[in-house]
C-alpha cells in the first residue's frame, strides 16, 4: 500500500438521526484521524439519509483503517474513499469577497471572468464573486485575488461522487 | 392485545419482560423514580423483575457485565441522571473493550430542562457516545418502546456491546402506545454472519498445507455462543493443531487438554509465545491481536501467513495485515469450514505436524511457569495452584481484579469451560471483580463463585461486599495480599530503577475484620501449611467470605514478554539477565 499522505475523500451514507454527525466526526477525531473538510446534507428526505463528505489527509491504508472504523457506527450504512475507489468527481462552491477600487478592481473582475465566477454581490468598493469548481481550482482562484483586495472566504468543503453508472 | 396503552416507565419493565429480561442491576435516584416506582408496583405480579441494588453505578455496571459473560445473556443496568450515568462511564468502557452485551437506562431531567445545566443533568449521550455501540436520547414517548428492542438488537447482535437509552423523567410519566419487540426491525444494522465460501476454501488450503500451524483464539469465540466453542473444539482437534489462546479467550477450548499450549502474550507460556513467533500459520478465531499479545509489531510472527475470523471488519488488517479474512460469526464460519474441510477431503501434513509437536514440547521443558515454592511464605502462584486443586471438581466461575493476581490466575487456573473465567482485559480496570463476581452469583446461585482479587485493586468497589451481604450471594473473595499494587511495582523494578513511586499501600484494613463488619466471614492464611485447610473453610462457607491470602511480597510475573520486545525475546525469570529495555519501549504501556 502507498505510504504517501494525500488527500482522500471519503463519502459516508448515514441515516439522518440526532447525534450521526457527533459520531462520525468523534470517532474521527477519537481515533487520532484528521479532517480537512466535511460537509452534511439530507439526500433523502422519505427515507432520512443524509450524505456526509469528508475529506481527510493520510496514506491510504489509515484512511482505510478509518473507514473500517467508520462502518462500526451503527446509524453509517456505507462509507466509500470516492477517491481511490471510484475516481469519483469533486466540486466545491466559495463565496469570495474583494474590496479594492480602480485598477485592483477591475483586474479581479477581469479575473473571474476568466474562472468563470458569478458576482452575486456589488457595491463601488468591492465584489461578492459566487465560484463552482474542484477544490484546486477554487484554491487557485483565491490566491489570484490575495494581491487584489481578498478580504473574506466562505467555502462549503466538498462534496463528491463517482463517475458512471456506479452507485453508491 | 389488551390495552397496550401506557407511561414510558411501565413501558420499560413491558419491554424488558418481553426480551426476557429478569435481572436487573441499578440505584436510584431522581431521575428514574417513575421507573423504581413501577418495579415497586409489579412486585406482587408474575412479571417481577429481580432487582439488585447497588452501592456504586460502577459496581452496577460490572455486576451486569458478570451477569452477562457467565450466562451469555444481556446485562442490564438501571441509573439515574448525571452523577448515576458518569459513575457508569467505567463499566460501559469496559464492557466496549471487552465486547460485552450490556443496555444500560439512565434517567435524565425533563425534557424541558435539557441543556438548561438542571440538577443533576449531564449530557448523557454525548458522554457515553465513545463508550458505547450506541445510544440513544428519547424525546417523544412514541419513540420509546421502539428504541428499547433496538437496543438490545444492537447490544446482542454483531460484536456485541454495551448500549444506552436516556430517558427524560417526563417521557416516563407520559402514556403512550407500547409496540412489542416483533414488530421493531433496526432500519440498517445487519451484521454479516456468514464468510464468503470461497475464502474459507482458501484458507483450508492453507490449513491443509501448512507445517508449523497453530490457532490462536480469542473472546470472539466465547462471544459467538457455545456452537462456536463445540466446532472450535472439534475443528481443533480435526486437525491435531496446537492452540494458544488470548485472556479473553480462556475456557473455549479445555485449558488441562494436551493440545492446548497456554495462554500467549505478554505474560503468556514461553511455548505459546514461541510457537506464534515460529510458525508458518496462523488461524486467528475471534482475537484481535492486541498489543498485550503482539509484542513488538514489526517482529511479530515474522513469517507466517495468518488467517483472521472476526465479525467486525474493522478488526481486519487494523494491526496485522492477514493473508485470508473472514468476516463472520465464529460458529458460522466454522460450521461451513468443518463442513467444507470433510467434503473437499482435506488432510494435513501429518509428519511435519508431528515435527511441529516435538519442537513445542521442547519449548514446554522450559517450563516457564515453573516458581519455587516457599516453605514459610506463601507464594501466590502457589495459592493460586491450591485454590485451583481444591476447586476444579467444582463447576467454579472465576472474576478477577486486575493486576499481577489477574495474570497469575490466568496462567495457574485452568478453565475447561467457556464462560468461567472473567476478567477486565482490554480497559484493565480494578474494582471489576467483585461487582463482576456478584453478577455471575446473580446468573448462578448455586455455583461457586470466586473473586480473584489483588488487595488494591478490591479496595476500588469494596462497597459492594453490602450488595453482596444483603442479596445473599455467597460471593469468595480471595486477595493475593502483597501489600504492593503488584504490577505497578514490577513495571518500576523494570523500568524505572526499582524507584517505588506511590505503589506500596500503607494503611490497608484488616481484611477479616473489614469482612466482619460487613457481616462477611474473613478468614486469613500466612503459611502454606495452614492454606489448604483456609481455602476449604473458605469454599465450605454458606456466606460471602474475605479470604486474606498474605504472600511473598517480591514475587512478579513470570514469563514476560517487557514492552517493545518480540516474543522470542522473554524474560523467564527474576535471574533471567535483564537488558536495557530501549526509551522506545518505556513509552509503552
Amino acid at each position: 500500500m502507498s505510504e504517501l499522505i494525500s488527500k482522500h475523500t471519503v463519502s459516508v451514507l448515514v441515516d439522518n438521526e440526532p447525534g450521526v454527525l457527533a459520531r462520525v466526526i468523534g470517532l474521527i477525531s477519537g481515533r487520532g484521524y484528521n479532517i480537512d473538510s466535511l460537509t452534511v446534507a439530507e439526500v433523502d428526505a422519505e427515507k432520512h439519509i443524509s450524505r456526509i463528505t469528508i475529506v481527510a489527509p493520510g496514506t491510504e491504508e489509515t484512511v482505510n483503517k478509518m473507514i473500517s472504523q467508520l462502518q462500526r457506527i451503527v446509524p453509517v450504512k456505507r462509507a466509500v474513499n470516492v477517491t481511490f475507489e471510484k475516481q469519483g468527481i469533486e466540486r466545491e462552491m466559495a463565496l469570495v469577497k474583494i474590496v479594492s477600487t480602480g485598477e485592483k478592481r477591475v483586474e479581479s473582475m477581469r479575473l473571474s471572468d476568466v474562472f468563470r465566477a458569478k458576482v452575486i454581490d456589488t457595491t463601488h468598493d468591492s465584489f461578492v464573486f459566487e465560484l463552482n469548481g474542484s477544490p484546486r481550482k477554487i484554491d487557485a482562484f483565491i490566491d489570484l485575488m490575495k494581491p487584489l483586495g481578498l478580504s473574506e472566504v466562505s467555502r462549503t468543503g466538498v462534496v463528491a461522487i463517482a463517475r458512471g453508472t456506479e452507485k453508491m | 392485545m389488551v390495552n397496550m396503552q401506557m407511561t414510558g416507565a411501565q413501558m420499560v419493565l413491558k419491554a424488558l419482560e418481553d426480551q426476557q429480561v429478569d435481572t436487573i442491576f441499578g440505584y436510584p435516584g431522581g431521575a428514574v423514580l417513575p421507573i423504581y416506582d413501577e418495579l415497586a408496583k409489579t412486585k406482587d405480579t408474575n412479571h417481577q423483575i429481580r432487582h439488585f441494588l447497588v452501592r456504586h453505578e460502577q459496581g452496577a455496571s460490572h455486576a451486569a457485565e458478570g451477569y452477562a459473560r457467565s450466562s451469555g445473556k444481556v446485562g442490564v443496568m438501571l441509573v439515574t441522571s448525571g452523577p448515576g450515568v458518569t459513575n457508569a462511564v467505567t463499566g460501559l468502557t469496559d464492557a466496549m473493550m471487552d465486547s460485552i452485551p450490556l443496555v444500560c437506562i439512565s434517567g435524565q431531567v425533563p425534557t424541558h430542562l435539557i441543556g438548561t445545566d438542571a440538577f443533576q443533568e449531564c449530557d448523557a449521550v454525548g458522554i457515553t457516545r465513545p463508550c458505547t455501540k450506541h445510544n440513544w436520547l428519547v424525546k417523544d414517548i412514541s419513540d420509546l418502546s421502539r428504541i428499547l428492542h433496538e437496543a438490545f438488537y444492537v447490544a446482542s447482535s454483531g460484536r456485541p456491546g454495551p448500549v444506552l437509552v436516556d430517558i427524560p423523567k417526563d417521557i416516563q410519566f407520559q402514556t403512550g402506545t407500547y409496540i412489542g419487540p416483533d414488530t421493531v426491525k433496526h432500519k440498517s444494522y445487519r451484521p454479516k454472519l456468514k464468510a464468503n465460501i470461497d475464502n474459507i476454501d482458501d484458507a483450508l488450503k492453507l490449513i491443509a498445507e501448512s507445517e508449523k500451524p497453530i490457532f490462536y483464539t480469542g473472546g470472539g469465540v466465547i462471544n459467538s455462543g457455545n456452537a462456536a466453542v463445540q466446532l472450535l473444539r472439534e475443528f481443533v482437534r480435526l486437525t491435531g493443531f496446537p492452540i494458544t489462546s488470548t485472556l479473553q479467550g480462556l475456557g473455549a477450548f479445555p485449558g488441562d487438554d494436551t493440545q492446548f499450549v497456554g495462554m500467549l502474550g505478554m505474560h503468556g507460556t514461553y511455548e505459546a509465545n514461541m510457537a506464534m513467533n515460529k510458525c508458518d500459520l496462523m488461524i486467528n478465531i475471534g482475537a484481535r491481536f492486541d498489543d498485550r499479545i503482539t509484542g513488538k509489531i514489526d517482529e511479530f510472527s515474522p513469517n507466517s501467513k495468518k488467517i483472521h475470523i472476526d465479525i467486525d471488519p474493522s478488526s481486519i488488517n487494523k494491526v496485522v495485515d492477514v493473508d485470508v479474512a473472514l468476516v463472520g460469526d465464529v460458529a458460522h464460519v466454522l460450521e461451513d469450514a468443518i463442513k467444507l474441510w470433510k467434503s473437499k477431503v482435506y488432510k494435513v501434513n501429518k509428519s511435519q505436524i508431528k515435527d511441529w509437536w516435538k519442537q513445542i514440547d521442547t519449548w514446554k521443558e522450559v517450563d516457564s511457569l515453573g516458581f519455587s515454592e516457599g516453605k514459610k511464605t506463601i507464594k501466590p502462584q502457589y495459592a493460586i495452584q491450591r485454590l485451583y486443586e481444591l476447586t476444579k471438581e467444582k463447576d467454579v466461575f472465576v472474576t478477577t481484579e486486575v493486576g499481577q493476581h489477574q495474570m497469575w490466575a490466568a496462567q495457574y487456573y485452568k478453565f475447561n469451560k467457556p464462560n468461567r473465567w472473567i476478567t477486565s482485559g482490554g480497559l484493565g480496570t480494578m474494582g471489576f471483580g467483585l461487582p463482576a463476581a456478584i453478577g455471575a452469583q446473580v446468573a448462578h446461585p448455586d455455583k461457586l463463585v470466586i473473586d480473584i482479587a489483588g488487595e488494591a485493586s478490591i479496595l476500588m468497589c469494596i462497597q459492594e461486599m453490602s450488595t453482596a451481604i444483603q442479596h445473599k450471594l455467597p460471593v469468595k473473595i480471595f486477595i493475593i495480599n502483597n501489600q504492593y499494587m503488584g504490577m505497578v511495582r514490577q513495571w518500576q523494578e523494570l523500568l524505572h530503577d526499582k524507584r517505588y513511586s506511590h505503589s506500596y499501600t500503607d494503611a490497608l484494613p484488616d481484611f477479616v475484620k473489614l469482612a466482619e463488619a460487613y457481616g462477611a466471614k474473613g478468614i486469613r492464611a500466612q503459611s502454606p501449611s495452614e492454606l489448604d485447610k483456609a481455602i476449604n473453610e473458605m469454599i465450605d462457607y454458606d456466606g460471602p467470605v474475605i479470604f486474606d491470602c498474605v504472600v511473598d511480597e517480591n514475587e512478579n510475573v513470570f514469563p514476560m514478554i517487557p514492552s517493545g520486545k518480540a516474543h522470542n525475546e522473554m524474560l523467564l525469570g527474576d535471574e533471567t539477565e535483564k537488558e536495557e529495555i530501549s526509551d522506545e519501549g518505556k513509552v509503552l504501556v
